[in-house]
């Protein structure tokens, strides 16, 4: 086979005139623009693109579009770039992966090597056993892995996302899909046309009759006059409930890849045929063509693809393949027609030869074989929408069955006609398309009156009556009297196949797994029909027996970064964010938010709590206003405890749990005003907590009158703590007295700090220290957060992050829900069963928690490890002496600054709860450690007089 | 990707709500027995058919209602109705 460049071709898209270098393995190339990579190397002449994945055989172009499986290259740090789809640029550094030991290895050598040395399920049979040396077997087959190679220090490239909502999506511009575009949009619809393609016209493209190019003439001038929404070189990707598409777009002009998620009303499919390889001995050698490639290379790209072929014709694009050949001076050596019984059975020959060998074992000379032995239809959008396909051999390939009213199906796809033919199909295709969007926008709308204003009356019902498409006769042409390849992207023959259904991999979807066969890069679009055929082969029946395999998302591969994308979720931080970002921060993300871990030393700021006085921001603290006559009620069903008889200013801790009985979240929730509450709920729990509050008033209790505001944001958060926190509020705090009778302990005040108006602040104890918890309107909580910072600086004030007020907490035993709970705590677990007041009328939990009183079950216990200097790992298991029973965990654990000791919170089997306990914890090393349950969780000032003082 | 109908903000991707299940009555707290209270909390008769069940609109107005689906093919049937999310019989 030698290709070459010819002269002007009127179909060809490529511009003579735009002359690009580009290098192929470092050598220097050109081509021009407009053609693709393969082209431009077959147009220079080379015949030999990538060497199989599991044999090293040369490979060369088969069907010169995006699913030969033969062209995949590596492009500067990009891997496995589809060479027979991407458009040539200047300066591309182009090179052939899985070559070894290089591309051009002598080819006769190497076509020998079609031995049995790798049959199917090898892998499987070969390194299962024994177990153990499989991570040897893995780390040395890695390295036979096809495929290019990644660079770790590739820059982010940038991927975006669209979100759309068009009536009519059209899958496919051929002609059908493009009159379908045209037609839905003259009825009104919204449209978006999506070509897999760089152009739109389908098999038009590359027809050089005249009446087609007239005919893509006239419907691209068509579609630029009309509102239909073009998008070429993109492809519908999938296709989920109700019509929700990926639509994957290459060539954005800023995006690598962009990923659009559309909502259509009606999905057209118009992807029309792809050309189906034959499978005999040689198949897969260089210069043997689909006729498709053949006519693409001489008309979009005047490249001539050999001087002598033969041509196995089986239908018409075989025969106009053989006119277009002629036209560019290749010498015709022998067209064997398909469909009158003739047959081609192997190639031969060395280098740049590829004899046909024909039914009767003559063999002629050639250095070029087109194929035209049928086609598949791609029918994955309609798999994915239910739909199950029907074989039908008389037309040799597959129909749709039933599709849903919302997915029709046009072009190819849905059968055969002339041009003409087509075209109404595809445009009787639009206007039902474009009636039954109509039909389900008004189905929305009146299903949802209250959101949408319905227009107009219901629309008459839209019957599919479009005359239905001929279907053309085609031989049935799997494989010939010989084996060759089916799957060319994994190597698999069709003696692989015969194989595995001999070894009872006999349905498709068994064979398939076990051989890999339709699991490369071209997924299936040219080597399903052949797999189908070649087990129904092997079991005696039809292809309508064996049935197909499921086609499934995506219909072409898109890479991680489209459907990674662009991140839409959304970052917080607190309006003081910029003073910790100026103060040596460490930031920890909390959820959404980015709080202050620490500001460099945590311990030191444990010490200055104890000592003098810290800031934490607290902001993400979460936050609900209540109001109403009914909150009291609303708090006693909610939480464990009684809520009735809260005075106005007093602040009450309250645990939550679940209808199963399970902890859900705990806070404190104050009394602000006769009929004004605030609750606050832990940071990760603000957003369930408020679902769980408007799931209890609107669905159990709609008659309470309670209205919820969740206010997290709206309010700044500073948690004062420290012996000198007093002494500091009282140089900010202006209408409130602050002396300990004045303002006790569990109690709230509203003030004017630092001049602001509108702040409450209640006095609570996480850290254990005399604390005052000051909620400031946000967009004052900087200016707040510097006047204490600023009065406070005599009294030693410093800011404290996350980790030691973990670290305070964990000292005073307080525990964490989620931390030191789990999905199966229930309430009386914590140690905090005295808060659970079963004489309440009902609360959430009731029943689970008045059974599991009468239960021992495991508890939260406050433990130390006997080498102050051992803090055991979160998780550390607690077992029986030597043994690994297991009979609780580790929940919480950290270094004391205060007590310089080792001191943790776990859970334990209820006979192990009691102080004095001796208990075994096995560290992840496998060390075993001795460490005490303690009296009380509290590790520091059990008696509380701190927080109270 | 589902469509819900949210009687408030009209049709809606699946995932800006939350799927609240079956309808279920919940049952005296003080009178229930350990079986039905367990009947509340796990069991569901999970039909292949119409299926009357809560959503809540997380992303959109924060209310609960209630629709009917067939689980089998995903139509929903009834208005939706607001706030009605345990209205169906136990």
């Amino acid at each position: 086979m030698t290709m070459s460049r010819q002269g002007v071709q009127p179909t060809e898209v490529i511009d003579r005139a735009a002359k690009l270098r580009f290098r192929w393995n470092g050598k220097r190339f050109s081509g021009f623009e407009g053609d693709t990579i393969a082209s431009a190397l077959a147009a220079s002449g080379e015949q030999i693109f990538s060497r199989s994945m599991k044999y090293h055989r040369p490979r060369g172009i088969l069907t010169a579009d995006y699913w030969d499986p033969n062209l995949m290259v590596q492009v500067g740090d990009d891997p496995n770039v589809r060479a027979g789809h991407r458009l040539l640029e200047s300066g591309m550094d182009v090179r052939s992966q899985n070559a070894w030991p290089s591309l051009n290895r002598d080819i006769k050598a190497a076509n020998g090597l079609l031995g049995r040395f790798l049959t199917a399920g090898f892998y499987y049979k070969t390194f299962m056993r024994p177990q153990w040396l499989w991570p040897t077997y893995e780390r040395v087959l890695a390295t036979f892995a096809p495929g290019g190679k990644i660079d770790l220090d590739t820059p982010h490239a940038y991927h975006d996302k669209r979100y759309t909502h068009p009536d009519v999506v059209v899958a496919g511009a051929g002609p059908a899909g493009i009159e379908a575009a045209l037609a839905a949009s003259s009825a009104g619809a919204s449209v978006m046309l999506v070509s897999h393609e760089h152009s739109v016209g389908g098999h038009l493209r590359y027809s050089s009759a005249a009446a087609d190019q007239a005919a893509l003439a006239e419907l691209r001038t068509a579609l630029d006059a009309s509102d239909v929404e073009v998008l070429t070189d993109s492809t519908v990707t999938g296709r989920y409930e109700d019509n929700w598409l990926g639509i994957v777009q290459r060539n954005h002009p800023i995006a690598v890849e962009r990923l659009i998620k559309a909502r259509a009303k009606t999905l057209v499919a118009a992807p029309g045929l792809i050309e189906r390889p034959y499978v005999f001995e040689g198949n897969d050698r260089p210069g043997v063509i689909t006729s498709g490639a053949a006519r693409r290379l001489v008309n979009l790209w005047g490249v001539k693809p050999g001087e002598r072929a033969v041509v196995f014709s089986a239908n018409a694009e075989g025969d106009a393949a053989v006119a277009d050949l002629e036209r560019v001076g290749t010498e015709i050596a022998a067209v064997i027609d398909g469909r009158t019984g003739g047959s081609i059975s192997s190639t031969r020959g060395s280098s740049r030869a590829v004899d046909a060998v024909v039914a009767d074992g003559a063999s002629i000379g050639a250095d070029l074989l087109v194929v035209a032995a049928g086609w598949t239809a791609p029918t994955s959008l309609l798999n994915m929408a239910g739909d199950r396909p029907v074989y039908d051999p008389a037309a040799a390939r597959f129909f749709p069955s039933d599709p849903p009213s919302n997915v029709l199906a046009t072009g190819g796809l849905a059968g055969d006609a002339d041009l003409d033919g087509l075209r109404q199909h595809g445009a009787a295709t639009g206007r039902l398309a474009a009636a039954r969007a109509a039909a389900v926008r008004h189905r929305l709308q009146s299903r949802t009156a209250r959101a949408l204003p319905v227009d107009g009356d219901e629309p008459a019902p839209a019957p599919d009556e479009r005359a239905p498409l001929g279907r053309d006769p085609h031989p049935e042409l799997y494989r010939a009297d010989t084996h060759g390849m089916v799957d060319m992207s994994e190597d698999i023959s069709s003696k692989d196949l015969v194989a595995a259904a001999h070894e009872g991999y006999d349905s498709v979807e068994l064979a398939k797994r076990y051989t890999t066969a339709t699991m490369g890069p071209s997924q299936g679009k040219l080597e399903t029909v052949n797999t189908v055929a070649a087990i129904a082969e092997a079991r005696g029946e039809t292809i309508s027996q064996v049935g197909t395999t499921v086609w499934r998302p995506p219909y072409a591969p898109l890479t991680l970064g489209a459907l990674a994308g662009r991140m839409f979720e959304p970052v917080r931080v607190s309006s003081i964010h910029p003073w910790h970002e100026a103060n040596n921060v460490s930031i920890i993300q909390a959820g959404q938010w980015l709080r202050p871990d620490h500001y460099g030393d945590p311990a030191a700021e444990v010490r200055n709590v104890r000592r003098n006085v810290g800031l934490i921001d607290v902001t993400p603290l979460g936050k609900l206003d209540l109001r109403g006559p009914d909150v009291g009620k609303l708090l006693s069903l909610l939480y464990v405890n009684k809520w009735m008889k809260l005075g106005v200013g007093r602040v009450r801790y309250g645990m939550m749990c679940a209808e199963d009985g399970v902890v859900l979240d705990d806070g404190v929730t104050g009394r602000l005003g006769e009929d004004h509450y605030m609750m606050s709920t832990t940071s990760s729990g603000a957003g369930g907590v408020w679902e769980w509050v408007e799931n209890w008033l609107q669905t159990e209790r709609p008659d309470w009158q309670v209205h919820v505001t969740p206010v997290t944001t709206a309010y700044a958060s500073i948690n004062v703590a420290g012996p000198k926190s007093r002494e500091l509020m009282s140089r900010v705090c202006e209408g409130v007295d602050l002396d300990a009778e004045a303002f006790p302990y569990m109690t709230v005040h509203q003030a004017t700090v630092a001049g602001v108006a509108g702040c409450f602040m209640w006095r609570i104890g996480f850290t254990g220290e005399l604390s005052f918890e000051l909620h400031v309107p946000a967009g004052h909580g900087l200016h707040v957060w510097e006047a204490l910072m600023d009065s406070g600086s005599d009294l030693g004030v410093a800011p404290f992050g996350l980790e030691g007020q973990r670290i305070m907490r964990l000292e005073k035993g307080h525990f964490i829900v989620g931390q030191d709970t789990d999905g199966l705590t229930l309430g009386p677990s914590t140690g905090l069963g005295s808060l659970i007041k079963l004489d309440k009328d009902d609360f959430a939990g009731k029943p689970e928690l008045a059974w599991a009183a009468d239960r021992s079950l495991p508890m939260v216990v406050a433990i130390q490890p006997d080498d102050p200097d051992v803090v055991p790992e979160e998780a550390a298991q607690i077992v029986r002496g030597d043994t690994n029973e297991i009979l609780g965990r580790i929940t919480s654990s950290r270094y004391s600054p205060t007590l310089n000791r080792s001191i943790c919170l776990g859970q334990v089997e209820p006979d192990l709860a009691v102080g004095g306990t001796k208990l075994t914890v096995l560290l992840e090393s496998g060390e075993r450690i001795g460490a005490t349950v303690i009296d009380h969780h509290a590790h520091f000032d059990p008696a509380g007089e701190r927080l109270r003082g | 990707m589902l469509l819900v109908l949210c009687p408030n903000c009209g049709p809606r991707n699946s995932t800006d709500l939350r799927y609240g299940g079956e309808s279920h009555a919940r049952p005296d707290p003080n009178t229930a027995s350990p079986a039905e209270w367990r009947a509340y909390l796990y069991l569901r008769d999970n039909p292949a058919g119409w299926l009357r069940e809560n959503w809540y609109c997380a992303s959109g107005c924060r209310r609960w209602f209630s629709i009917e689906r067939n689980t089998a093919t995903n139509e929903f049937r009834d208005p939706p109705l607001p706030g009605d999310k345990r209205g169906g019989a136990a």
